[in-house]
């Protein structure tokens, strides 16, 4: 059986973006998003909520190699968005990422170009935990002073790839984190450095 | 379409002083606000005390606060509109765009503008963004020229009211959601609040670069002379820049972008401000942000710093000084009122006690 998508579709979609929406605009400061929804695993309720919220037939879809390996996953995301799936990361508008530890390097993804910085891929990780730790500092647009969150897991150079993708600015790959019960924005504005 | 230099709010419709108060405490007055065929409610002692969370008849029928989630209900089951209006996926296509623009501060999104039940340069843009962005629990403010009462902020609020059924308000603290056509409230604005600009014509260098081609490059490149060098002209042939509305910003160092149409005395405000900011630009195509707490400058010059208008009058209504006016044309003769272009700033302060002079100039 298909797990079915939003009880309310209207109402449950405003109510994800209007929490992604805050999130991006007040990077690192996560909101509470608790969507009502059993998708195939490894596909996380928050994941298949950011993908019916903002993915329908003009919006390339990547899934990274776990979600990929199910064919669960793309029958819920086809049938729930009609969004089409994509195997080049560079052609997406949105990645889903399950695994964020094993994410290919943000530099793989689209990253606008200078005309068109907002044809970029946003991808959306599906993390274990977003607390407000001292493990990664965040200033930029959005921010008052400094944010310090913690993000587990993530790649062993996040940081890195982090400041290679802001160099890049007003080009660069959008990220938004989702972790059980919540959502936090890190928009490629954001410059990341270690606490 | 610049309705409200010649329809000023209800409340400058008064004769003397005396009627200007009483006037100015219904909510319903005889400006182009008001509704002709029902009869204006009995002025209260004292100007809007209590919430009123709506002047419309969607609003009316419900009881303001316990009315709200049936509203919708009811609204959903009489008509065949989705909720505020907008189809699903266009609600999508422009929260993508949305995302974007806040990703990138001051970038000019473009997105696939749909033909709303208005003419374009009545709000198309601020309603589509706003009508992607309401959720049944928001607060709805609509305010053209600072003034909730004249014809766009009227027939937009009532729009939302009937396609949504989202409460509405005219005061800024209540909202939650702000459309605004050109100035932002003097009341501060705060963390859970969107401010929604309807914009005519979103590219700074269009009037210095009439190809999009061409100024996308520039934008690119943020090669921003032509920019300065307009200002410069400005002084050298003024002695001041004399630019005073739609004054060009610099967004978190790196796009310079079109504040829409607000009087440049609004420029200050949109820095660091702890509320987020939207433009839609209906016409135009073209979606753009301002995240809450960016830095937010207004061109200028070392030896020509940006500075903004000052009034030498108070608000002849409400005695404040420091806020944006409006000039209030009385007679034939020239006398003239300088008023709070802020229409719900001005009846916040006048009842809480403070008076103006009530005198023309």
């Amino acid at each position: 059986m298909l797990a079915p998508g939003f009880a309310d579709p209207v109402h449950d979609a405003q109510a994800t973006f209007r929490a992604v929406m805050d999130a991006l605009a007040r990077p690192g400061l996560p909101r509470p998003l608790t969507p009502d929804l059993t998708p195939p695993a490894p596909l996380t309720p928050e994941l298949a909520a950011v993908a019916l919220t903002l993915t329908d037939a003009d919006t390339p879809v990547w899934l990274d190699a776990g979600l990929a390996a199910s064919p669960a996953v793309a029958t819920y995301l086809r049938f729930h968005t009609g969004a089409p799936l994509t195997e080049d990361p560079a052609e997406a508008a949105f990645a889903l990422i399950s695994d964020p530890a094993r994410c290919p390097p943000l530099g793989a993804f689209a990253a606008g170009t200078p005309a068109y910085p907002d044809t970029s891929t946003t991808l959306v990780f599906a993390l274990e935990t977003i607390t407000a730790g001292e493990e990664l500092s965040l200033t930029g647009p959005g921010i008052r002073g400094t944010t310090r969150v913690a993000l587990s897991p993530l790649p062993e150079d996040f940081v890195a790839q982090r400041a290679e993708n802001r160099a890049g600015f007003p080009l660069g790959v959008d990220l938004i984190l989702t972790a059980p019960g919540r959502v936090a924005g890190l928009p490629r504005s954001t410059v990341v450095t270690e606490a | 379409m610049s309705a409200t230099h010649t329809f000023p709010s209800p409340r400058a419709r008064g004769e003397g002083r005396g009627d200007l108060v009483v006037d100015a405490a219904s909510p319903q007055g005889e400006g182009e606000g008001a509704r002709p065929n029902e009869t204006p409610p009995s002025p209260p002692p004292y100007p809007r005390l209590p919430p009123r969370f709506a002047d419309d008849e969607v609003g009316e029928t419900l009881s303001p606060q316990a009315g709200r989630g049936d509203a919708e209900r009811t609204f959903a089951q009489q008509s065949g509109y989705n909720f505020a209006y907008l189809d699903e996926g266009t609600k999508r296509m422009i929260r993508r765009a949305i995302l974007k623009g806040i990703a990138v501060p001051g970038y000019q999104v473009p997105f696939a503008s749909r033909e709303m039940p208005m003419p374009y340069g009545w709000g198309t843009g601020g309603v589509q963004v706003t009508a992607a962005i309401l959720g049944r629990s928001d607060v709805l403010k609509v305010i053209d020229q600072g003034a909730d009462d004249t014809t766009n902020a009227v027939s937009i609020r009532r729009f939302f009211a009937r396609t949504s059924g989202v409460a509405t308000t005219t005061r800024t603290a209540e909202a939650t959601v702000i459309q605004t056509r050109h100035r932002i409230p003097e009341t501060p604005l705060t963390e859970g609040q969107t401010l929604v600009y309807q914009v005519p014509i979103p590219e700074p260098l269009r009037y210095l670069e009439p190809r999009e081609t061409e100024t996308r490059q520039l934008h690119a490149l943020a090669e921003y002379g032509a920019m300065h060098v307009k200002l410069y002209e400005d002084i050298s042939r003024h002695g001041h820049i004399a630019t005073t509305y739609a004054y060009p910003v610099e967004v978190a160092g790196r796009y310079v972008m079109d504040p829409s149409p607000t009087p440049k005395f609004d420029n200050p405000k949109m820095d660091d401000c702890p509320a987020l900011q939207l433009f839609g630009a209906g016409r135009e195509r073209r979606i753009y942000a301002v995240p809450p707490y960016t830095r937010v400058r207004s061109l200028d010059f070392e030896d020509h710093p940006f500075r903004v208008q000052e009034f030498t009058h108070p608000c002849a209504l409400c005695g404040a000084e420091g806020v944006y006016l409006d000039e209030v044309l009385l007679d034939d003769a020239g006398r003239r009122m300088f008023v709070c272009s802020d229409t719900d700033h001005c009846e916040g302060r006048r009842a809480d006690g403070h008076v103006g002079t009530g005198d023309a100039i």
